[in-house]
């Protein structure tokens, strides 16, 4: 198990290289220079254009860049952004928490909401339920986050007025950032509302974020729960006379429950891709909309380092998928 | 056993919904604004956005002058008054007496507002050698932008509520630069109280001034919270909270602003203006903005050195279709280089008509009947004075082709664009300007003087007339005579045409009905000193 753990470990180490050469190329072979953009219409003289250029490092030859950039890093040092002169990781960490609240609640919506659903689609295949789950499920997965949080907004926050439109709490709560987990500090503060204003905050991001994810793990779930209902123990667990909730929850879904494991661990990357489209729409204060603006300003540090910060913790939930691969199927262990 | 499986996950996958209930309202007074971004940080010397000022500039602090609140006139602010030398080269202000800075809860200051106060902001960006100066990050963009650094030549205290500018060359527009957002007056005794403490970084981020409201909280990306400063020298500020919900998105904007979670929503969808004017809950404001979107020529290159032949091409291009089109009801025509919010704007001006036929004869006659070759360069970007550049070419293109000239639509990255037409690779141009400080000389001097070809001038016209006019304006603080000679200056550009003036842009600002006394900036800010909510 340990081997299997330092195996996977030093699969990472390349990829972390690759990533931040790709994210530090790459950025800056998107056209535009940072320091005219910044300047815009109003131009910037070639004296200060000189004195800005070496102050950013941008008159050093890009391979010394990359090389500075990379002893940086390791030094846990990410740079400072060039807009608000923080730290990138200072930056990163006030504004993390938020997205890793709205992306445990999201994946949570998916699963208490997706698993059920695609059990049951199989249990009662072709039939009325699995025609209109399997419909939805694909709408739902080929929704365009945007539009469908507009509509969200619309119906539930405007039309309803059951919901806020966005934001994380109501402004006219006052909470200072304790843990950065909004459910978290709301619970601590001694406001009165205040917990309960964050949860309505949350459920409209949650579904929106949500909902591929959760579009995905039905769909994931009927197929793979339709494979084991077809297998010979099944059929010997009904034999036995097992009552069909019993064959179905402890022998099918157990089983099929492996790949769907996986599947969830690769949401992780849809939920970050489409947390950068719902944190911007629900005004949401975490990491995607922070790098959104980022790419918009041309702030290569925040960019970088947000962009190395967020590929480090894919590489890590992916990790973790592996090793509870493992413990659920011990055979993956001893191979390559 | 199935049936009951069913309803059981259903009964898990129905989403509860609870009624949003708004927290109990305070009593005390709370306007909420949706900020489109978040500020950059609190120390409006140091960036060059609109967002940012808003956040500090327009709120937190004064200038020593300042625009009156939605006009470009100037007026007092921290300064009482103020003399000019003969010779246009010294302004001396006289402070404002019993001013306090706001006490918050990481600053109580000990005296009131004076000089030291002047000369540490100014010092702070100007002086090389001041501790201040290289304090986070040490760039002051704007300062520098409108030529300060080279413009003073000292700075003098000459009492505890006199100082002095003694500038290196007359420039009457130096008054309308001291009542820009970098002239903000900071705090001198806090600054050396954090610089003492090890933190001078700090001013910039826990910002205290003489404004209207002071900082209370900023979350980052999420809010800012300001309060109403109960010692300020015009008097508190009819609301007690001023709260910037950052929200990027307009649609949701919109979406907050019907739902009554902001009162104030800046830059709405042109789509959803419409809508906006219908709802009895919202008054949707509107005001031409302080800006330009032209057409300009390159009249270094023939045949646009020919005034006959950029005439034509100007008398060619069906503008109405364009405003139209393009700004979809947020543009007027334009017929002068400055907008009508500027003080000095020449109405009698006549604009280029739109006459194909003659513009086609006028070609003929300057030796093109079959016309010629050009370009159109295209910018790359969207601006509130041209939100759709390339579709604008697209049509100008289209235009141009009815009376024979052809011309090709050139784009380029806009670092790039903005190189290359300041070297005068380019033909003809899309480009446009937001003023900064409501001076005529912003635009005329900035954009068309002789001084300019090479940076800002892309259209590289020297024209001696227009250019010995707006030097002479700039010599003479007489406001009268300044005026005489902008509009004069107008005359000579639109019997030139340079430019094809396009347009210039609405700004449109929805506020709830319940809001009272809100007035659009022209200078595209946002302030909250005077504006009141109905109970």
């Amino acid at each position: 198990m340990l081997g299997f753990f330092f195996r996977r470990l030093g699969d990472i180490i390349p990829t972390f290289f690759g990533v931040t050469l790709l994210v530090f190329f790459l950025i800056r072979l998107i056209p535009g220079d940072p320091i005219l953009m910044m300047a815009g219409e109003r131009g910037v003289d070639a004296a200060r254009y000189a004195q800005l250029k070496a102050q950013y490092g941008f008159d050093q030859p890009l391979i010394m860049q990359y090389f500075h950039y990379l002893l940086g890093v390791f030094q846990g040092d990410l740079g400072k952004s060039f807009v608000t002169k923080k730290p990138v990781l200072e930056e990163f960490l006030t504004l993390f928490p938020a997205t890793v609240e709205l992306g445990v609640v999201a994946i949570l919506f998916a699963l208490v909401v997706g698993l059920p659903l695609g059990v049951i689609a199989a249990v009662r295949r072709g039939g009325i339920f699995d025609y209109t789950t399997m419909t939805v499920s694909l709408a739902g997965y080929s929704m365009p986050i945007f539009w469908w949080a507009t509509m969200l907004i619309m119906f539930f926050s405007v039309f309803l007025g059951w919901t806020p439109v966005s934001g994380r709490l109501s402004v006219l709560y006052f909470i200072e950032p304790t843990t950065g987990f909004m459910l978290i500090d709301t619970l601590l503060s001694d406001q009165k509302g205040a917990f309960l204003d964050a949860v309505e905050h949350l459920i409209l991001p949650a579904i929106a974020l949500g909902t591929i994810p959760m579009a995905v793990i039905a769909r994931m779930t009927r197929s793979s729960m339709l494979e084991v209902l077809r297998e010979e123990y099944i059929r010997v667990a009904r034999a036995k006379g097992l009552s069909p909730a019993k064959v179905v929850i402890v022998h099918a879904l157990r089983n099929a429950l492996i790949p769907v494991v996986t599947v969830i661990g690769l949401q992780v990357s849809v939920l970050v891709a489409g947390a950068i489209l719902t944190e911007t729409i629900f005004s949401w204060p975490g990491i995607g909309k922070w790098i959104v603006e980022a790419v918009s300003r041309r702030d290569y540090p925040t960019i970088q380092g947000g962009i190395l910060l967020i590929a480090m913790m894919i590489m890590m939930v992916n990790l973790m998928v592996d090793l509870t691969y493992s413990v659920i199927n011990p055979r993956i262990r001893h191979t390559r | 056993m199935k049936s009951t499986l069913v309803k059981a996950t259903l009964g898990a996958a129905l989403v509860a919904t609870t009624a949003w209930a708004a927290p109990s309202a305070a009593s005390a007074k709370t306007l909420v604004y949706c900020s489109e971004a978040s500020p950059e940080g609190f120390n409006p010397q140091l960036y060059t956005t609109g967002t940012t000022f808003d956040a500090t500039s327009k709120n937190i602090f004064n200038r020593l002058v300042q625009f009156k609140r939605g006009t470009t006139t100037i007026v007092p602010g921290l300064a009482t008054n103020w003399d000019v030398s003969a010779d246009g080269m010294e302004y001396t202000f006289h402070l404002r007496k019993g001013v306090k800075f706001q006490t918050t809860s990481f600053f109580t200051p000990t005296r009131d507002f004076n000089a030291d106060d002047v000369m540490y902001s100014f010092d702070r960006m100007w002086d090389k050698d001041n501790p201040y100066h290289g304090v986070s990050g040490g760039s002051y963009e704007y300062f520098n932008a409108m030529s300060m650094p080279e413009l003073i030549k000292d700075i003098v205290k000459v009492d505890d509520y006199t100082v002095k500018f003694v500038l290196n060359r007359p420039e009457a527009p130096f008054i309308a630069n001291m009542a820009m957002d970098f002239a903000s007056i900071l705090s001198a005794e806090y600054a050396d109280k954090m610089m003492e403490a090890g933190t001078p970084e700090q001013v910039d981020l826990q910002p205290v001034g003489t404004g209207p409201f002071q900082f209370v909280q900023y979350q980052k990306d999420a809010v800012i919270r300001y309060k109403a400063n109960p010692d300020y020298w015009e008097g508190k500020a009819p609301i007690d909270n001023l709260i910037f919900a950052i929200t990027p998105d307009a649609t949701v904007r919109f979406q907050k602003l019907k739902a009554g979670e902001c009162q104030v929503v800046p830059y709405p969808n042109p789509a959803d203006l419409k809508a906006m004017d219908a709802d009895p809950s919202i008054n949707l404001m509107s005001q031409e903005g302080l800006n330009i979107g032209y057409l300009g020529y390159n009249t270094e290159k023939a045949p646009l050195d020919k005034t006959e032949v950029r005439k034509a091409l100007t008398m060619a291009i069906n503008k109405d279709a364009i405003i139209e089109a393009i700004y979809q009801g947020a543009g007027t025509k334009a017929k002068n280089p400055i907008p009508p919010t500027i003080w000095s704007y020449n109405n009698d001006v006549v604009d280029d008509p739109y006459d194909p036929e003659a513009a086609k004869k006028m070609l003929a006659d300057a030796g093109f009947p079959n016309g010629f070759e050009t370009d159109i360069w295209a910018m790359p970007v969207q601006r509130p004075y041209n939100p759709n550049a390339r579709r604008m070419a697209e049509m100008i293109q289209a235009d141009w082709a009815k009376i024979g000239v052809k011309a090709k639509i050139v784009s380029y990255e806009w670092g790039e664009y903005l190189e290359r037409t300041k070297k005068g690779e380019q033909g003809t141009f899309l480009m446009g300007w937001t003023g900064d400080n409501g001076d005529p000389d912003n635009f005329l001097a900035v954009l068309l003087g002789c001084d300019a070809v090479g940076s800002s001038n892309r259209s590289r016209w020297c024209n001696k007339d227009f250019d010995d006019l707006i030097q002479q304006a700039k010599t003479t603080s007489d406001v009268l005579e300044r005026t005489r000679l902008y509009e004069q200056a107008q005359v000579v550009f639109k019997e030139q045409d340079p430019w094809a003036t396009i347009a210039h842009s609405i700004v449109f600002e929805p506020v709830r009905a319940e809001v009272e006394n809100y007035k659009i900036d022209p200078f595209g800010g946002h302030i909250f000193y005077g504006v009141d909510i109905k109970e």
